[in-house]
């Protein structure tokens, strides 16, 4: 959809506790974005939500006084769908279904309490399957994928820190990311196990906090206040036999539904991974990490684990810059939406760990459910 | 003042899914088979992925399997759970067929013994009173 571009990017405070109601922040979130842009509320016409959100679309359109949406609609499975939020933003558009975009999140996760906590005493559909037997947190969902993965592969708890510590590198460079005090491998490696094999530290943060993103035709972002970041391709996928986060029942268990994003989005970018300048990667866990570093096919399956040796993750010197904000795993995890902000700054050049020239961002969703991805591109 | 353990969480079957945990309660681990194409599937589900036949058939299975991954759980987990850390949980692999693959906790074993390849064999836990789960042993 390159007739598409990102035309402002808002965002609040990330913080444990914040202290205001998510549609506070959403809103907050929205009307920066808005001015980023230099667009007036009353212009928008669509929004785009996660289907997660507790903030719907008209309490934002009677906060923001936005007189008729012409255009909504909203994304499943959690953290999947920031990416393709954004890209049926851009469908909109290019279908003149509207005309200004907006999609948000806005999240209360650090003071409002873990999801799985909350895990009823009768638990059916499918999670009756994995649930009762103790997998329960997203966490162990994950480990049990990132297990297999040692086991075919030879990745080491090592590798998974080697991508902690960078993407905490780039933390120390962002005034907004939560942790930024120096992340060392051994630190990593000394951190408790929660889901054996990992660690404390292979977790992303909990963050209170809302970020938004307003799209346009590129065309109409020229004459705005930004330089527009181009929507070159967006893809979502599932692969077969999908069960969402127990991922455990295809034919290949270590093909995630990002392997089918990346096919798509590749294609419909018409540019390979050996064009993209740097990424930013859905990151609640780390082995997401090295999975999305083989299935968006920037190494070979099996290669992931040693792709994030030897710093080839980090700016300025690394093969491929990734979560130059510090990523979930360190600026903040807000469903990943701050990934796509990134992605917007890195095309914009003013991210804080700016990759030289940069004029591709690979930006990803969720992987282990439903996914969506992002090539954002300089115009 | 109640001393009761803290309730585990328990399945809670439907129209699809009854004939599994209802095999469970009489010590046998039933997967679910295609009636017209004869193939396995899980998750259970109404339509055959592979021949969209609405006919199915609930087939005992050996109670035979391999250990295709695991993790090993430490806290912070749920209430009633905690006693148990830390403890394994199982992905296995049946016999019958190795896409057949299912999630089941660890008795008996020390999660540290635990090794992706054994050789395991299903067992019976009534977790609640009329609720069994298809749990996993060391095969002997």
């Amino acid at each position: 959809m390159p007739g598409v571009a990102i035309a402002g990017i808002g965002q609040v405070e990330f913080s444990k506790n914040i202290g205001r109601s998510e549609v506070r922040t959403a809103v907050e979130a929205i009307q920066l974005a808005l001015g980023d842009a230099g667009l007036p509320a009353a212009q928008v016409d669509g929004l785009v939500r996660f289907d997660m959100e507790t903030t719907s679309e008209v309490e934002i359109a009677r906060n923001l006084g936005i007189p008729n949406l012409r255009f909504f609609g909203e994304v499943g499975y959690g953290g999947g769908g920031g990416c393709a939020a954004v890209g049926h933003a851009a469908m909109a558009i290019e279908t003149a279904s509207a005309d200004t975009v907006v999609c948000w999140r806005a999240r209360n996760r650090g003071s409002g309490g873990r999801p799985w906590a909350g895990t009823r005493l009768e638990v059916g559909g499918d999670a009756q399957f994995s649930v009762p037997f103790g997998l329960v947190r997203p966490v162990d969902q994950i480990a049990m994928l990132a297990r297999r993965h040692m086991y075919e592969y030879g990745t080491t708890s090592e590798q998974l820190g080697a991508v902690a510590v960078a993407f905490r590198k780039h933390a120390a460079r962002n005034p907004h990311a939560m942790m930024r005090e120096v992340l060392t491998l051994e630190d990593h490696q000394a951190s408790r196990m929660v889901s054996d094999p990992l660690r404390k530290l292979d977790c992303c943060l909990e963050t209170d906090g809302a970020l938004a993103v307003v799209l346009t035709s590129l065309e109409r972002a020229r004459d705005l206040a930004q330089r527009p970041a181009v929507v070159v391709a967006a893809a979502q996928g599932t692969g077969p036999e999908h069960v969402v986060m127990a991922n455990y029942h295809g034919p290949r268990i270590l093909e995630t539904p990002s392997l089918w994003a990346a096919r798509d989005l590749w294609a419909r970018a018409g540019v390979l991974p050996s064009d993209i300048d740097c990424a930013q990667f859905y990151d609640a866990f780390t082995p997401l990490v090295i999975f999305s570093l083989e299935e968006y096919g920037f190494c070979k399956p099996g290669e992931g684990g040693a792709f994030c040796e030897g710093g080839r993750l980090e700016w300025p010197n690394g093969d491929l810059p990734s979560n130059t904000s510090g990523g979930g795993l360190s600026e903040a995890y807000v469903h990943g939406f701050n990934l796509i902000l990134e992605g917007v700054r890195q095309v914009r050049g003013t991210s804080t760990s700016q990759v030289r020239d940069a004029t591709l961002c690979l930006v990803t969703s969720g992987a282990g459910v439903p996914t969506s991805a992002l090539i954002l591109g300089r115009d | 003042m109640s001393t009761a353990a803290p309730s585990r969480p328990l399945p809670l079957p439907d129209e699809v899914t009854a004939p599994f945990w209802e095999g469970c309660r009489r010590g046998e681990l039933r997967m679910q088979r295609c009636a017209a194409c004869e193939r396995f599937r899980f998750l259970p589900r109404p339509m055959c992925p592979h021949c969209l036949s609405l006919e199915s058939e609930w087939l005992r299975m050996s109670g035979d399997g391999t250990l295709f991954s695991f993790v090993i759980c430490h806290p912070p987990v749920l209430p009633a759970f905690q006693a148990q850390v830390p403890f394994a949980v199982a992905l296995v692999e049946l016999a019958e067929d190795p896409g057949l693959r299912m999630v089941g906790g660890v008795l008996g074993c020390p999660p540290d013994r635990l090794r992706i390849g054994q050789k395991l064999r299903v067992d019976f836990e009534e977790i609640a009173v009329g609720v069994v789960l298809p749990q996993w042993r060391l095969a002997p």
